[in-house]
């Protein structure tokens, strides 16, 4: 049994928008960071091979170089050709997706700069009643 | 019948202010138990579970699945976006949770999603429409006009958040399905064909999961 707490990880970041209504361009979510932790997961490059397919890199990326902090690991702007023979891009990728989890912070959105706060590890992407 | 599945340790939950696990939970835990061979083969990578309550449905799936997925968890309560993340923890799975109105916050695309599997378990009681999506407790069961008010505003965001061979399932009441019974429900969602997958009586509810696939 595992207590560790549950934090949002940027694979879940990867997965939210922004639907304040109106809004035609609310993706990527701008993250900012409080308090970030690394959690270790075990590695499981098949898991993240087949997960590639989902993932939005560009906005990964995006999102990761503006996080800036030295448990960022370096990534490629693109997923590099047979991602699954490259154990070193696979591990980055783990760590990035998988074992960085922030606890507090708040993402935007780019268009309408409404402020979801992560609290706790949860995201509070609720809208006010004239938003959505 | 072989176990594959155990009922999750939901302990320690706040019951005055999450929805407490009942029939309609354990009707839609015991029909993914029974699609367990259907689930291993398609192999999911991403599922989702909107309005997991107390998360007694998104951790029982995560430990029928395993951790070759992720598993993603929306609650318009806060208490119960806490509710799942306290009961996935305690039963050693990883669960993303996040607080939003349905599958609001989640990225959709106007041809197909990202999502294998898709769990629902909505408010379905008949109540006044102006008890649907009021804070608290009440969003967990009010499901306004004929029980369907809340089920209907999902229903066509379910191509669109649903992955090429991604299914759904959902709870509904006999007195959600007006005539056409699983035909009625899926003619809401073009693309889509309905089975029943379970059915059980609950006192006088009449439950049934449905299962929604892509016509292909």
């Amino acid at each position: 049994r595992s207590c560790r707490p549950r934090m949002m990880r940027l694979l879940t970041h990867n997965m939210l928008t922004s639907h304040v209504k109106g809004v035609k361009n609310g993706y990527p979510l701008i993250l900012r960071v409080g308090e970030l932790v690394v959690q270790e997961v075990e590695f499981n490059p098949d898991f993240i091979v087949r997960m590639l397919p989902r993932l939005d890199w560009p906005a990964l990326v995006q999102t990761a170089n503006s996080i800036g902090r030295p448990e960022i690991p370096a990534i490629p702007a693109t997923v590099p050709e047979q991602p699954e023979s490259n154990e070193e891009f696979l591990r980055a990728a783990h760590t990035l997706l998988l074992e960085v989890h922030i606890k507090e912070g708040e993402m935007e959105c780019p268009e309408s700069h409404k402020v979801f706060p992560i609290r706790n590890g949860i995201p509070n992407m609720l809208l006010e009643e004239e938003e959505s | 019948a072989q176990m594959s599945l155990a009922t999750p340790d939901f302990s320690g939950l706040d019951f005055e202010h999450v929805y407490e696990p009942a029939e309609d939970s354990f009707l839609l835990l015991d029909a993914l138990e029974a699609e367990t061979a259907s689930i291993k083969e398609l192999g999911p990578k991403v599922c989702v579970e909107i309005g997991s309550g107390s998360g007694v449905v998104i951790t029982a799936a995560a430990q029928l699945i395993g951790p070759d997925c992720t598993f993603l968890a929306t609650d318009i309560n806060p208490r119960a976006c806490q509710a799942t993340q306290h009961t996935a923890q305690q039963n050693g799975v990883a669960v993303q949770t996040f607080n939003c109105d349905l599958a609001s916050g989640l990225l959709a695309s106007d041809f197909c999603g990202k999502v294998d599997i898709l769990l629902f378990n909505p408010p379905y009681v008949v109540t006044p429409p102006e008890e649907v999506g009021v804070d608290g407790i009440m969003a967990a069961w009010a499901g306004g006009k004929d029980g369907r008010e809340v089920t209907d505003r999902l229903l066509p965001d379910i191509p669109r958040l649903l992955s090429p061979r991604g299914r759904a399932y959902l709870l509904a009441l006999k007195e959600n399905l007006l005539p056409g019974t699983a035909g009625e429900l899926a003619s809401a969602i073009p693309g889509f064909r309905a089975t029943t997958i379970a059915e059980r009586r609950a006192g006088a509810e009449r439950l049934s999961i449905l299962r929604f696939d892509r016509i292909v």
